[in-house]
């Protein structure tokens, strides 16, 4: 397998665009991407799209050569991934695996989503079909609701309280005031986030990610090749892509995400790294408690000690290891279909240095965490400097 | 088939099609086999580790109350 780097990257804003559909946003990304990576359509060997659900949600099947077309790509393969809310990361997985593999040389990855067309119901009941529909999703299962019964069941086990929930949210709307693209730039307290609406007891509306419109381009070569294209590559380290049961109810245990311990273990294995070395990450909080499983998950810390974590402010952008510099899904936005290439892109930006008033200082090893439904899809990507 | 309550939440927020029940309670529940279900709860709330029982399924969807 031949080692596989980041040549270019590009990302809308997130948020609420009324007056922009799925394949502008698409297109923006694709085409910044392609900017930063000096590669014109032409070069691009094969097309990766993530979406999870632009059928449903803008009525517009057979996306990728309808993106890909657009932007001038044509003639090559181009293929539409979907795992949920993990269907960016899982384009990007098979985009890597078929570069290392010396398929293709110059790749073109991009995730969109295009959501707030619809009404909150609809956009909940759409989001709900990543769920088991013949079982929890049937019986009134929302993704919120999901969610809570996996906080519930946390805080039951290993103590976890709503403080530590709002810790997490509170630091993420903190980092996301920084970011420039992000949906909601706006610092809030802790009195707030444990006061907000409830959604899904014990979740409000400051544990839930946004409902956002974007998308996020990444684009790969060899790294061998790297240095035809730019002079600030960023190495794929270990990159993994793993599975669990699909409905809540099925699993042993709702307090871990095991996709995500499997790929986790599998990436570090192939990146030569352990968790430790990690020095900042990008995990998927679609949730609150989300991220404090993700903490946990990637062994960051033990087990039922992601709450504390996130609270005496370790992974806060000035702490030890920061987690979630862009703002998260919680403030940054989280189109899902570009959520997974969204975080690739935040990564590499610290790696190079480009995240404006957010850079972090150590910032030479970064990992991003991707998760589908509730954990049935898990891909974790370590990054470091070339 | 009776159960132990596994997790539970009060949904506020309701997909489109159970906007008009909300707010309501969904339950995983730990039967006597061994196996896991997701069920909405009937009548008083219910808590982890509080045992439940079969009501009546309504529409394909299984309903629990407080044993």
């Amino acid at each position: 397998m031949r080692p596989v780097a980041v040549i270019g990257i590009g990302k809308t804003a997130f948020g609420a665009f009324a007056d922009r559909d799925l394949r502008s946003l698409a297109v923006e990304a694709g085409e910044k991407c392609l900017a930063d990576g000096h590669v014109s359509p032409s070069q691009v060997e094969a097309f990766y799209l993530g979406n999870f659900a632009g059928p449903s949600f803008v009525g517009q099947n057979h996306l990728a050569p309808y993106i890909a077309g657009a932007m001038g790509i044509n003639g090559v393969a181009c293929t539409r991934f979907e795992a949920a809310c993990a269907s960016s990361g899982s384009a990007f997985f098979h985009a890597v695996s078929a570069v290392a593999a010396g398929l293709y040389d110059v790749v073109l990855i991009d995730g969109v989503e295009k959501m707030t067309s619809q009404t909150t119901p609809k956009v909940t009941e759409i989001l709900a079909s990543a769920g088991d529909t013949c079982g929890e999703v049937r019986a009134g299962a929302t993704f919120p609701a999901l969610f809570a019964m996996i906080a519930r069941r946390h805080m039951f086990q290993y103590g976890t309280t709503r403080q530590h929930l709002a810790a997490v949210a509170v630091k993420n709307h903190a980092n996301g005031a920084l970011n420039p693209q992000a949906h909601m730039r706006k610092v809030i307290t802790m009195e707030q986030a444990l006061n907000g609406k409830p959604i899904s007891d014990p979740l409000t509306v400051y544990d839930c990610s946004l409902i956002s419109d974007g998308a996020a381009a990444v684009l790969i070569a060899p790294l061998e090749r790297a240095s035809e294209f730019t002079d600030k590559p960023v190495k794929v380290l270990g990159i993994a892509q793993t599975s669990d049961h699909l409905a809540l109810d099925e699993k042993e245990d709702i307090t871990t995400f095991r996709a995500v311990v499997e790929a986790a273990k599998k990436a570090y294995k192939m990146a030569g790294v352990t968790a430790s070395d990690i020095q900042f990450a990008e995990v998927h909080d679609c949730f609150t408690i989300a991220e404090i499983l993700a903490t946990e998950d990637l062994g960051f810390v033990k087990k039922g000690e992601g709450g504390p974590y996130a609270l005496e402010g370790r992974t806060c952008l000035r702490g030890e290891r920061p987690v979630n510099t862009s703002g998260g899904l919680k403030s940054k936005g989280h189109p899902v279909g570009a959520t997974g290439t969204g975080q690739i892109c935040d990564v590499v930006m610290q790696i190079r240095g480009e995240a404006g008033e957010r850079q972090i200082a150590r910032n030479k090893l970064g990992l991003a965490q991707n998760l589908g439904g509730s954990g049935a899809t898990a891909v974790v990507t370590i990054l470091g400097a070339a | 088939m009776s159960g132990v309550v596994y997790t539970e939440t009060v949904v506020h927020a309701a997909p489109e099609q159970f906007v008009a029940d909300a707010p309501y309670q969904l339950a995983i529940i730990s039967l006597e086999n061994g196996k896991r279900l997701t069920a909405r709860i009937d009548g008083a709330r219910v808590a982890i580790g509080d045992a439940v029982e079969f009501v009546e399924d309504r529409s394909g969807i299984p309903f629990y109350r407080k044993a």
